[in-house]
């Protein structure tokens, strides 16, 4: 019998979905091995996404509530979490590959005195061993483990797992946070201007590269992911084009950006150099549109435009706005 | 202060990656190594931390094999003090046992910085820094796209999920560098030369258990081929067509 302890991720009060989807793969693993589930949380003012955790499926949920643990700090959370880890007995460790999982997990994972296998995209439980499956060189291989230590931690990446849910009602267990010293704590969060749809939550991500000539013309790639409406679409943008200054590193897709996995993709004036496709591969539609019939992008992409993408784009987003309008 | 860089050999980012016969590992045939692209923006950090303080050191250490040495006179020459390889045969994948490699030897050594890679770009695992400051029982901010040095206290910007944090860190502290942190000098032929006298030191890593072993390295299944669904403007009625019917995407 095993137990799994699930960290949730709670912001401004709201549980961030891809706790839920943890929960998810904490239960396929405890039914495998006929152990609990029991989700913590660390914060303040936590009682609304504690209700929503009771109702995840998890059988239980500790709250680690408390003005000292109002802003995020991963020496002190990672210490209070680790205890409630050895409390409840957990063999495996979960949470999600998000900004904060990456910084929390591997904190959590050396005060138990285990390793952590991250960004992980399925789980197992095979001949007494726990088992994950990860992409490695930024997709271009998968590489799958067997965890050698116990417990065994693992970060999950968003969009994997359904989120879990449940009729029954998770008990519930109420701590105060401790007080302590932080070395590390977060004093401000700044909304990223203009509530942009962050990139990897993306429904549409429409990316630009070299193709588009000048900086000034990704107002095209900007009118495009606007036209599917309000955040459905975000921005993406070629490693060349970042390097040049024209995008923020934070819209770069591929090998030295971000890993997008969206339902669907355009790679407008992208050549789709190796890197990029690393980024952006498991889209499950990938739309690509260059002036060269021989890039390497109409290779990876579902549905291919030949031709200029100051002629193709004007007339794309009409088409798409039109198809949204109509919905 | 005296600060430690981490950094790692790693393939190319434009290696096409081949599966060796093993199934568990790369085919190393033709692949060109070089420094993670991270790493750089963390050796450039150290770099500027110590020319604003105007004392202390910069040294670079890797957990790898003996070529690695060629990315260590390459700090080295971009203006390391000294450089330090923990030295092992095996691919180094598993964040907690490089972690310990580190942890063991970083205790040996005065140091109240340690910088880093937001990840090596082979193993992708992101993890190596939280994990290497809690054993050290350091402060941590990972991901760093801006830091400020001010009376013995970093403030650190990283992003999150649609927004950005601004997080304060005592020393000593482990931070990883992000992408966009600064523009990474390259060497020179005076850095070249003045390597050749620097310090290097090379004794065995000392790692921790592996917290995992490998089943299989697999390539992912290729994508089936796609088609041209036309030229210039007057295709996109045929791309709406198929994005609405075939692939339902719309």
């Amino acid at each position: 019998m095993s137990n799994i302890v699930v960290i949730a991720e709670v912001r401004g009060g709201a549980l961030k979905r891809p706790s839920l989807e943890a929960v998810t793969a904490a239960l396929q693993l405890a039914g495998a091995t006929g152990g609990k589930v029991t989700v913590v949380a660390c914060g303040a003012g936590l009682d609304a996404a504690c209700a929503e955790l009771q109702k995840s499926g998890a059988h239980k949920v500790v709250a680690i509530d408390g003005a000292t643990f109002a802003n995020y700090s991963g020496d002190a959370w990672a210490k209070a979490i680790a205890e409630q880890c050895t409390a409840h007995a957990a063999s495996a460790v979960l949470m999600a590959h998000t900004a904060m999982g990456k910084d929390l997990l591997p904190r959590v994972s050396a005060l138990l005195d285990a390793g952590v296998i991250t960004d992980v995209v399925a789980v197992g439980f095979e001949g007494g061993a726990f088992t994950a499956k990860k992409p490695v060189f930024a997709g271009k291989a998968t590489m799958a483990v067997k965890a050698t230590t116990n417990p065994f931690c693992a970060s999950l990446r968003p969009n994997n797992f359904a989120p879990g849910c449940s009729a029954t009602t998770a008990e519930l267990q109420k701590l105060p946070a401790p007080a302590g010293d932080l070395l590390s704590v977060v004093k401000e969060i700044v909304a990223a201007a203009g509530g942009k749809t962050p990139l990897q939550e993306a429904k549409v991500v429409v990316a630009g590269g070299r193709g588009m000539k000048e900086p000034q013309h990704f107002k095209l790639i900007e009118d495009l992911a606007a036209a599917f409406g309000p955040g459905v679409a975000a921005v993406g943008a070629s490693r060349a084009v970042v390097d040049a200054g024209w995008r923020p590193h934070s819209e770069q897709v591929g090998q030295t950006g971000k890993v997008v996995s969206p339902p669907l993709y355009f790679a407008i004036g992208i050549s789709g150099a190796i890197q990029h496709l690393a980024g952006m591969r498991t889209a499950r539609t990938i739309v690509a549109i260059n002036k060269d019939a021989d890039a390497p992008i109409f290779k990876v992409a579902d549905y291919g435009i030949v031709g200029d993408a100051f002629e193709v784009l004007p007339a794309l987003t009409k088409a798409i706005a039109d198809v949204v309008k109509s919905k | 202060m005296d600060i430690v860089v981490c950094i790692k050999r790693v393939p190319a980012t434009d290696t096409a990656i081949k599966i060796a016969a093993d199934g568990k590992s790369i085919d190393p045939t033709g692949v060109q190594f070089e420094l993670n692209a991270y790493d750089e923006f963390a050796l450039e950090q150290a770099l500027r931390i110590k020319e604003q303080l105007g004392a202390g050191s910069v040294t670079i250490v890797t957990v790898g094999p003996k070529d690695a040495k060629k990315q260590l006179d390459d700090g080295l020459a971009r203006g390391a003090d000294k450089a330090v390889l923990l030295s092992t045969t095996e691919w180094v994948y598993d964040g907690a046992s490089t972690a310990a490699a580190l942890a063991a030897w970083l205790k040996t050594v005065p140091c109240n910085l340690v910088l880093c890679g937001r990840q090596a770009v082979d193993s992708d695992n992101n993890q190596l820094p939280a994990n290497l400051a809690a054993r050290l029982g350091f402060g941590c901010v990972t991901e760093v796209s801006k830091l400020v040095l001010e009376n013995g206290v970093f403030t650190a910007e990283r992003d999150i999920e649609g927004a950005r944090e601004v997080v304060t860190c005592k020393t000593p502290a482990v931070i990883s560098c992000q992408k966009g942190l600064n523009e990474p000098r390259y060497a020179n032929l005076k850095g070249i030369m003045a390597a050749k006298k620097k310090p290097f030191v090379e004794q065995p890593a000392q790692l921790g258990s592996k917290a995992m072993e490998i089943v299989s390295l697999t390539l992912p299944a290729a994508r089936a081929a796609g088609k041209i669904v036309g030229t210039g403007a007057d295709a996109v009625p045929a791309l709406i067509a198929a994005l609405r019917n075939e692939a339902k995407a719309l």
